[in-house]
């Protein structure tokens, strides 16, 4: 393996820990969409709020880095993907927008528009937000409809669009594809899964861990359901397998599968994973659920993990063209150059230190419980 | 066909300029009072740190409680910055993403995680965490926001000069080859702090400006005159810091982006001994062909901008003519032999691109020559064709011109409120000094009124360095004809609308939320 090959896979690892670390923290999304579900009082909403509330920058952040790092290490999939799936990802970044603001000016003096609009963006964002991002990493097993040359550039007078794509419905067409809905739907009830079992963590309210006990129930059992179908027709379906030394692309069946037995540690993360997940769902229906989170927490980092390395390593193309298989992206025809690679490897060294401070500062927040009582002090509350 | 075709094209290239200028506009309305305002918190929570006087522990509380209201929206306008490189720019995306890619994901890891886990215990952690873990996320808080602003202005730095790169044929795109070059180079810098240090001086006058109103209302006074001496003071150094790389900035557009100067100063034909225009109003743009039909009036200073340009009296300031049409006695070359010269570079990537689908080595090889650094002849066809890349999308010379009223008026509404403001800074920290503050109510009146004159002259800077390259997303070698992304016109035009109704929306609630918590005042613990 050239150092090249070997920093693509770096950074493709790299992206993938951040798709993943995203995932867990969509709890965020998930609790917002539980907003009225779990939370039946004005006070109780208030306490959820104020407990995502101290969480949901790391999400937001999280969403931004995984951008800003895909832009960096894989500059042709930014280029494609968003400049082609244009409604999708409008339509993720409008969801965004209005959460960013719904926390801190929700229960503020004059906020124009009442804490009840306010309420509604942060349900919007937890629901679509979650189902969305969902379905838009559906493509990268399922394919989108895209072509790219990118000596297209060349075409004065003409059209000098390197990546184009070939539907009229810019993305929404991936909503089309059942194996999309199903990831969409598998990463909405992890999140509210997820969810549940923070606000059992961190929410010191006897009402509000009854009912997210309860809810727990009501979204295991559409996201285990979800998550077998979505899984079950990966490892059934063909995939777009690359030839490292001619860089031609062709299908392969049962290709995900193949990958799956070819990377006996990536099939070990995501077994391991989704045991983990499982196990932090049984653990939150018991009387001990408060350290659930952790388990689940830590399985859906994995699973997620896992599955982004299948779609990317073993010779995959992980963004596969459905419009010209030539053009499907993979981590060596779409990364950026040796040498840019090499210097954010020197700069992602810095990683292990800002997820150090991150857990030390989020472990320094939540030595105490969220309380009614602090909901009626004078401090900060959203 | 092919002409609705060809104007839905230049019309997405309007809607997606127009949706770029929007969502920066507004988030840069939020976002030099984040850099600011976080340290102005951050010397008060240390005055509460050192002394233990709850004095400074109530002040620094109410201004991070405005603090907040700011960083939500500021946070909110901004994310759909960095995917609008994506949506609107994918080519910009492809050809330079290789070098642009990297502060972006550097500012993600560096600064983004220090923003938001502090920003956390700094709102939240009072009553959680010890003071001196506090007072440290308090900030680092600040530190994470100016460290973003680091990154976001090196990749804009690079745009107005591209640096540090090579262009590699085979992936069509520019490749970063000196990182030291991107982050170090002198528009970079000098752009960073530029724009950090005007964002002090707005952070400061809002401080002063609200100040100025308890005063007026004879309430908290104590906290306003302290916190006035904390932002005057903090207001002047940044004042000073901000004109002298001003002065820096001058010197460098005029080695690099000679239009950009040309449109700053409405300077028609080139001239040495240039003097520069303090004010003057501008005849409408069809009349102006030269210096002498471009005013109806103007009132300038002789030699001053050959001296602030060139650090020379009687330097040679080109015009926008000479950059237009050529000058062959100072060596400037006409746009259309540039535009000549950029069409053989890319003709020469059409010959790469047909040459490789018929696989014909030799011809692939001897146009690689062309494009290398390391052979004679690409050298020479780097410096002499490559350079002019971008200029061969071009449709007409005139293209390179960009708005020049808008860019003239931007950059003396700048430069007065950047001189205003040294002198109110100067003058306040007088009359505080004296204790004659409240005795002059129209002076606090002025102090509370330069609030928006901050705001208007820091976008005023911003159009000033944004309009002043057009047409150019990458200085010379990407315009925004050849680096937009191929949608449909209506499509932009939706979503910017739709973001247009949302941030004013939000814009509505965030002033109506500000004034009502600045009416509420700090709160007794």
């Amino acid at each position: 393996m050239t150092t090249y090959v070997l920093l693509q896979h770096y950074w493709w690892f790299i992206i993938s820990l951040l798709g993943a670390i995203l995932v867990f923290l969509l709890f965020v999304q998930g609790g917002q969409g539980l907003l009225y579900t779990v939370g039946k009082t004005p006070q109780e909403r208030n306490m959820i709020v104020n407990a995502l509330g101290r969480k949901w920058e790391f999400t937001f952040t999280t969403l931004v880095t995984f951008g800003g790092a895909f832009f960096a290490s894989f500059p042709l999939f930014y280029s494609t993907s968003f400049g082609g799936a244009f409604y999708v990802w409008m339509a993720i970044l409008l969801v965004f927008v209005i959460q960013a603001v719904a926390y801190e000016y929700r229960r503020k003096p004059h906020n124009f528009i009442g804490e009840r609009t306010y309420d509604i963006f942060l349900m919007i964002n937890g629901v679509a937000g979650a189902f969305l991002l969902g379905v838009a990493v559906g493509t990268f097993f399922t394919g989108a409809n895209f072509t790219v040359n990118q000596l297209n550039l060349a075409n004065v007078g003409g059209d000098t669009t390197i990546s184009q794509w070939t539907t009229p419905w810019r993305g929404l067409e991936a909503l089309a594809d059942y194996r999309n809905v199903m990831l969409g739907l598998s990463v909405l009830f992890l999140s509210r899964v997820l969810a549940v079992q923070y606000f059992m963590n961190t929410i010191d309210d006897k009402s509000i861990a009854g009912r997210s006990r309860r809810h727990l129930w009501f979204n295991a059992v559409p996201f285990v359901i979800c998550f077998v179908v979505f899984l079950v027709s990966l490892m059934l379906s063909e995939g777009w397998a690359v030839n490292p030394d001619s860089g031609t692309i062709s299908l392969e069946k049962y290709k995900y599968f193949h990958n799956l037995t070819a990377m006996p540690v990536v099939a070990g993360l995501l077994l391991a994973g989704i045991l983990a997940v499982l196990a932090g769902i049984v653990l939150g229906l018991t009387n001990r659920g408060g350290r659930s989170i952790w388990f689940s927490g830590a399985g859906t980092v994995a699973t997620v993990l896992a599955l982004l390395l299948l779609a990317g390593y073993n010779n995959t193309a992980y963004y596969p063209s459905l419009a010209d298989m030539q053009s499907s992206l993979t981590i060596y025809n779409s990364s950026s150059s040796e040498f840019t690679l090499k210097t954010m490897s020197v700069i992602s060294v810095l990683i292990p230190f800002v997820i150090a401070y991150i857990w030390y500062a989020w472990r320094s927040m939540n030595r105490v419980k969220i309380t009614r009582e602090e909901m009626v002090s004078d401090d900060h509350l959203y | 066909m092919m002409l609705d075709t060809a104007v839905d094209f230049m019309q997405v290239v309007d809607w997606s300029r127009a949706q770029f200028a929007m969502t920066a506009i507004y988030h840069w309305l939020f976002v030099p009072l984040t850099l600011g305002l976080g340290f102005i918190i951050a010397f008060m929570e240390t005055a509460y740190y050192r002394t233990g006087d709850e004095f400074w522990k109530r002040t620094t509380k109410f201004w991070m409680r405005l603090f907040g209201i700011n960083f939500a929206i500021g946070v909110a306008t901004g994310i759909i910055l960095e995917f609008e490189f994506g949506t609107n720019w994918s080519n910009y995306s492809h050809f330079v993403g290789d070098i642009f890619g990297a502060p972006l994901a550097v500012e993600g890891i560096m600064a983004f995680f220090m923003e938001s886990t502090f920003i956390a215990v700094m709102f939240f952690g009072w009553n959680k965490v010890s003071k001196g873990f506090h007072l440290t996320a308090t900030w680092l808080t600040a530190i994470g926001a100016n460290l973003s602003a680091l990154w976001i202005l090196v990749a804009n730095g690079w745009m107005q000069y591209p640096v540090g790169m090579t262009f590699n044929l085979e992936t069509a795109r520019n490749e970063m080859t000196s990182f030291w070059d991107v982050l170090l180079s002198p528009v970079a810098l000098n752009k960073f702090f530029h724009t950090v240090t005007s964002a002090y001086v707005l952070a400061a006058v809002f401080v002063v400006g609200v100040s100025a109103w308890f005063l007026l209302k004879k309430r908290e006074q104590l906290m306003a005159r302290k916190s006035m001496i904390i932002a005057s003071v903090f207001g002047l150094v940044s004042a000073c810091a901000a004109a002298f790389s001003g002065d820096r900035s001058g010197v460098v557009i005029a080695e690099v982006q000679p239009m950009k100067l040309a449109a700053m100063e409405a300077l028609y034909d080139g001239e040495e001994s240039a003097g520069l225009t303090v004010f003057g109003v501008l005849k409408p743009a069809e009349e102006r062909t030269g210096n002498d039909e471009a005013f109806y009036f103007r009132f300038e200073i002789p030699k001053l901008l050959s001296l602030m340009s060139y650090r020379q009296a009687d330097a040679y300031v080109a015009g926008i003519n000479d950059l237009v049409n050529g000058n062959p006695n100072q060596g400037l070359m006409s746009a259309q032999e540039k535009m000549d010269r950029g069409r053989v570079a890319i003709e020469q990537l059409a010959r790469y691109r047909q040459a490789k689908k018929e696989n014909d080595a030799a011809t692939m090889k001897e146009v690689a020559a062309l494009f290398s650094p390391d052979t004679p002849q690409g050298r020479e066809f780097l410096k002499n064709y490559f350079r002019y890349f971008g200029y061969g999308y071009l449709s007409s010379p005139q293209d390179i011109v960009p708005n020049v009223s808008l860019v003239f008026y931007s950059f003396r509404v700048m430069v007065a409120a950047g001189v205003f403001f040294l002198f109110l800074f100067a003058m306040n920290l007088w009359l505080l000094w004296k204790r004659r503050e409240e005795r002059y109510r129209p002076w606090l009146y002025v102090l509370l009124w330069s609030i928006p004159l901050a705001y208007l002259a820091s976008q005023a800077g911003w159009i000033v360095a944004e309009v002043g390259r057009q047409p150019w997303t990458i200085q010379d070698l990407l315009p925004t004809v050849a680096a937009v992304s191929r949608i449909d016109s209506t499509s932009v035009m939706v979503t910017f609308f739709i973001f247009v109704a949302l941030f004013t929306t939000l814009l509505i609630a965030e002033l109506m939320i500000m004034t009502k918590q600045i009416q509420i005042g700090p709160k007794n613990e």
